[in-house]
Parts: structure tokens; sequence; C-alpha cells
């Protein structure tokens, strides 16, 4: 049996990761990737403390985590390909229409 | 047999989300990141949570990975290899990832006291997991349920608003 | 140790099965072809003046397609370009785990289930490997570094997508009706009797799920009238930049798929590896009559069962394949989401109406 900590550490790293991602790239598609990983990272830690607490409860909310997630990926990448369209670069620091 | 199982999994869980941050061309970083996925759902099931094993495979690297693959081949941008891959503020960033990591580290030494990490006693019984999330689904939380459906039906409606060309 | 020489033994005949069953597809769909279209077929291979309807052409291919120059485009990516029939090819494969081919299997005190996994969420399972078989096509697509299989690539993608959600969703109402995600409650539940006489099998109780299965499931395996993602004579796919063994996977896994497809039809619609009136003791007849059989002819006669609903099922796809003309584009679309995803929901709100009903 493999203790809640473990997945929680596991967890943590993944969060880290997924920050760095976020916060140091530049191409919004891997910046997206980066965000899966932290909202998969929140995904670890539901599940685990759902093991924990013997508690179904943890699972439906993964489940609503994923269903959260999968609509994020519609939009934002519905945003990055009108964004491709109209200014033809998919680097985020390129896009800054509104430093005017 | 369990901690080798764990170990690797997580382990490569890990390695696959380094290498989708590190990778210089998109398509390796979905390939990576539906690695890392996959080990993840690895995870579930080792957990007993068979069902959201088999939705994370099915929404996740089914559907999800599938969609960003299609639009990383439509912005197929050949050069975006070729061009600096850091964003101009990476020294910050890192440093302030480095502040969280470190928050994280702590939070999880801390655990024992701020949560119960220990091991519990039962092991979950894996028979009937998808009857329980189901049954737990629709009754309990028929309306955070309902609430998803009409997200997912927003999301449609303004994923397709925003993608299509401008025909008008 | 004995359990892990069972699973292999499982696996050894599952795979045996799927995979010379694909290799006798290759050529019943030569065969077939040529008596549809009044021809006389592949019948040149011949060893020592023996051509036994042309059945070496299988050898022959094989041989062929090993020895071929194994030819990787200058601009192509080199590894995921290698791997990606392989992706295609095992979770193509990976499907047939959870079909159960018998119920259990009694020997020397032993109870043996019949089937490679006994998971909670069966189909899911299924589901998931085909879901990841997509990326098989995608990444060939892309990995070739040529347009044309680029987009081959991408219409796979959004077409295998497109179809999925039908095929799943025409689904429910099975897993309505017999109450389980597990194929094997699914096939057992499927050998009650409706009214005393009728095998309640799913395509008595969802005539209207079966017909959308098929459709989306033909669709599933990328062959004629879907074969847009390949069409290899015209426009060309996702594999045109491939040759040689790597080809032959691309192709064994298109029937891999239909045996999938044939096998899920057969599990969940026409009753499995259930024959009708026949008990775990022998058959017992509506009109009172008996026949007690020993255990092992039972299991016998339901694999057997099952092993010929399969093969009608890729002869039922293999003829539609060479009976009717490829979609256009957009008709592709609009048959998925706009005839066959609403009577799928349509099904499932009926499903729903008539069990509430019936209780």
């Amino acid at each position: 049996m493999i203790p809640a900590s473990h997945y929680l550490i596991l967890s943590a790293l993944l969060v880290t990761i997924g920050v760095i991602g976020v916060l140091t790239r530049r191409n919004i598609l891997i910046i997206f990737m980066s965000i899966e990983l932290i909202l998969n990272a929140a995904n670890i830690n539901l599940i685990a403390f759902s093991r924990q607490l013997q508690d179904v409860i943890g699972q439906v909310f993964a489940v609503f985590v994923i269903t959260v997630a999968a609509a994020e990926a519609a939009i934002g990448l519905g945003i990055v390909i009108a964004l491709f369209r109209n200014r033809e670069t998919i680097n985020a620091d390129e896009i800054d229409l509104l430093k005017g | 047999m369990e901690q080798l199982i764990f170990y690797s999994l997580a382990g490569a869980t890990v390695l696959f989300g380094m290498l989708v941050v590190i990778a210089r061309n998109p398509v390796h970083s979905a390939i990576f990141l539906i690695g890392a996925l996959m080990c993840i759902a690895g995870l579930y099931l080792q957990m007993g949570a068979e069902f959201v094993g088999g939705v994370q495979i099915l929404v996740y690297v089914g559907g999800v990975m599938v969609l960003f693959l299609f639009v990383i081949m439509l912005v197929n941008v050949r050069t975006a290899e070729r061009v600096r891959q850091l964003s101009p503020e990476w020294k910050t960033a890192l440093l302030l990832a480095g502040a969280l990591s470190v928050e994280l580290v702590y939070l999880v030494l801390k655990g024992p006291g701020v949560f119960a990490t220990a091991a519990p006693e039962a092991i979950p019984a894996l028979q009937g997991n998808t009857q329980n999330v189901g049954a737990a689904l629709y009754t309990k939380y028929l309306l955070p349920f309902e609430i998803a459906s009409v997200l997912l039906l927003v999301a449609m409606i303004g994923a397709v608003a925003l993608a299509r060309s401008r025909m008008d | 140790m004995a359990e892990a020489g069972i699973a292999l033994i499982k696996i050894a005949v599952v795979l045996g099965f799927v995979l010379n069953l694909a290799a006798l597809l290759t050529w019943a769909e030569r065969k077939q072809s040529a008596v549809i279209q009044d021809r006389i077929g592949a019948n040149r291979a011949s060893v020592f003046g023996l051509r036994l309807f042309g059945l070496f052409h299988i050898a022959a291919d094989a041989l062929k397609m090993l020895t071929k120059e194994d030819h990787v485009p200058q601009t192509a990516e080199k590894f995921i370009h290698g791997a990606a029939p392989f992706i295609s090819f095992f979770f193509a494969l990976m499907g047939f785990a959870v079909i159960p081919f018998g119920d259990v299997l009694r020997v020397g005190g032993r109870e043996i289930p019949l089937r490679i996994l006994d998971l909670n969420i069966g189909i899911l399972f299924i589901f998931a490997a085909i879901a990841l078989e997509i990326y098989g096509s995608v990444l060939a697509g892309w990995s070739s570094g040529s347009h044309y299989a680029t987009l081959g690539g991408m219409r796979g993608s959004v077409q295998m997508f497109s179809y999925e959600i039908a095929w799943g969703v025409s689904l429910l109402g099975i897993f309505m009706v017999y109450d389980s995600l597990d194929l094997n409650r699914v096939v057992l539940r499927q050998g009650d009797l409706l009214w005393g006489v009728l095998p309640k099998w799913g395509i008595v109780t969802q005539p209207l799920g079966f017909l959308l299965f098929l459709a989306a499931g033909m669709a599933i395996t990328k062959r004629v009238p879907f074969d847009l993602p390949e069409g290899e004579s015209e426009i060309i796919g996702y594999f045109v930049e491939y040759s040689g063994m790597k080809f032959g996977l691309f192709f064994l896994t298109d029937f891999v798929l239909t045996i999938l497809i044939s096998a899920l039809l057969a599990t969940l619609f026409f009753g499995g590896y259930q024959l009708p009136y026949l008990e775990p003791d022998g058959f017992r007849f509506p009109w009172g009559a008996t026949w007690s059989l020993d255990h092992y002819t039972v299991v016998f006669l339901q694999f057997v069962a099952l092993v010929l609903k399969i093969v009608f099922f890729c002869w039922l796809l293999l003829a539609v394949r060479w009976t009717y003309p490829r979609f256009r584009y957009d008709q592709l679309m609009d048959l998925g989401w706009k005839v066959l995803f609403p009577l799928a929901v349509a099904n499932v709100i009926l499903t729903g109406l008539v069990l509430t009903l019936i209780e």
C-alpha cells in the first residue's frame, strides 16, 4: 500500500513542472499543455484522497475536473486558431494588442 | 510489486512532464504529454479508480490530445523549432516556480500534521467502482453534473464561434 | 505461476485467432471482391502446382512485404515514423483483451474465466484502445513530412473523432438494458429468454442501436465507404510514405479493426458466445425437450458459436466494402453528426422511457 504522501509529492512535482512550463515558454500550445499537467496533478491529489478517505467523492470531482479541462481545451484551441488566423503567430509574448 | 509499479509510473510521469516543458517541437510536447497522461491513468487504476482511469484515457488522451495534435498541425509552424523558446521573463518565472516548489515540499513534509497521510487499513473494494461513481454523480451531485453539461454546451458553442472562418 | 501460464495461454489463443483471421481476411477480401465483380481473383501463387483457391497468396504477400525495401523519406521524423504503425497495430489488438470467448472453464477444481482481462469498466477499455489507435494514423501522417500524408492523417483524426462519439452513444442503450459495462455480464444476461422463447439478444432489444453501431463501426475501420483517410487510389492518405512491412501493418490494422468490430457486434448484439437454449448443462428447448451435454462440450460449442458469429460479421463488413462507393467528405461529416449522433441520442431516450414504463 503506497501512502498518500507519495502521491502528494508526485502531484507537487507535476504542479511545479507545469508552472515552470506556463511561465517560461513562449509557444501558446505548450503553455496549454503545461496547464493540462497542472490539472492532472490536482486530479492525482483528488484520487489519492478519495482512496485515503474511502470515499468516492474525490473521483466524482476528478470527473468534473476532466470535464472542465475538456471544455477549456476546446475554447483555448479555438482561441489559438482565431489568433493564428489574425496574427500569424502562436508566441505568447508577441500577442500584445492591449499595449496600445 | 505495488511499489515497483508505483515508482516506475510516477517516475515516468515526472520524466514525461519535464519533457513536455523542455521539448522544442509542439508535436513532441504533445506526444510526451500523452505519455504522461497514460502513466497517470495507470496510477488511477492502481488506486482502484478504474472509472476515472478509463475516462482519463478516453477523454484526455482520446479526445483532448487528438484535438491538440489537430490544432498543432493546423497552425503547423515548421519554424517553431528554430525561434527563441523562452519568454523574456524566464528568470523571474524560474525564481517564482522555485519558491512554489519550496512551499509545496514544506507542506508535504509537514503533511502528517496537516492531512491524514498515513496508509489506510483497508483497500477499497474494486468491485462496482463504476456503479459507485455513477450513483454519486446522479444523486448527490446531480446539480453540478447538470452545470457541467451546460458548461460543455457553452464551450462547444464558444469554440465553434471562435474557430469558424469569417463567412459573412 | 500457474496463473501467469493460464493468462499467457489465453493471450496466445486470442492473438492466434485474431491474427490468423486477419491474414485470412486479406485473402477473403480479394476472393470475395472477385466473386462480387464476376472475376476469378487471386489464384496465381502456387506451390508445386497446388493452388488451393489462392490461399498461398497470404504467404506470398507476407514474404513480399517483408523483403521489400523499407524506405523512410528524408523529411520524416525517423522515430515517430517508425513507431506509428506499431502504435496503430498494438492498440487495435489491445481491444480484444476484454472480449469474453466463454464463461468459465472448470479444469481440475480451477475456475478459469475465458477472457484475458476482467475489468469493471469493460467496454470503456475498448473505447480507450480505439481512441489510442487514432494516434497511429495521425502520427504517421504528420511524421512523414509530406503534405498529402499530413492531410490524410488530419482527415483520419477528424473522422475517427466524430464517429467515436456516435459509436459510443449508440451503445448506451445496450448498457441500460443489460445493466452493466462488463462485457461478460452483458453476454450472460443475453442468455435469458424473452417470453420464454426468444433469446434476449441485443438485436432484439436494441435494433436501432445495432444499425447505428454497425454504421459507426464501419467508419472506425477506415474502409470503404469510409476510407477517406486512406483513399489509396485517388486522394492518398496517411500511409503514402510507408513501404514494406510498415505499410503491411497499417493494412493489417484495418483487418484487425474489422474483426474487433465484428467481435463487438457479436458480443453485444448477437449474444456473444451464447447459443439459443444452451444452458451450462446442455440444451433446454422451450418445448420441453432437453439434451444434456458435459461441461467441455458446452464450452467448446459456445466458443465455436462466437467464432462463427465473428466470421459472419467479417463477411458482412467485407461485402459492404465491395458494394458501396466512397462518401464525399461533407456527406461523411453530415452522416456522423446530423444522422447517427441524434439518432443515437434518441435511442438512449427511447430506451430509458421503455425501461421506466416496464418497471
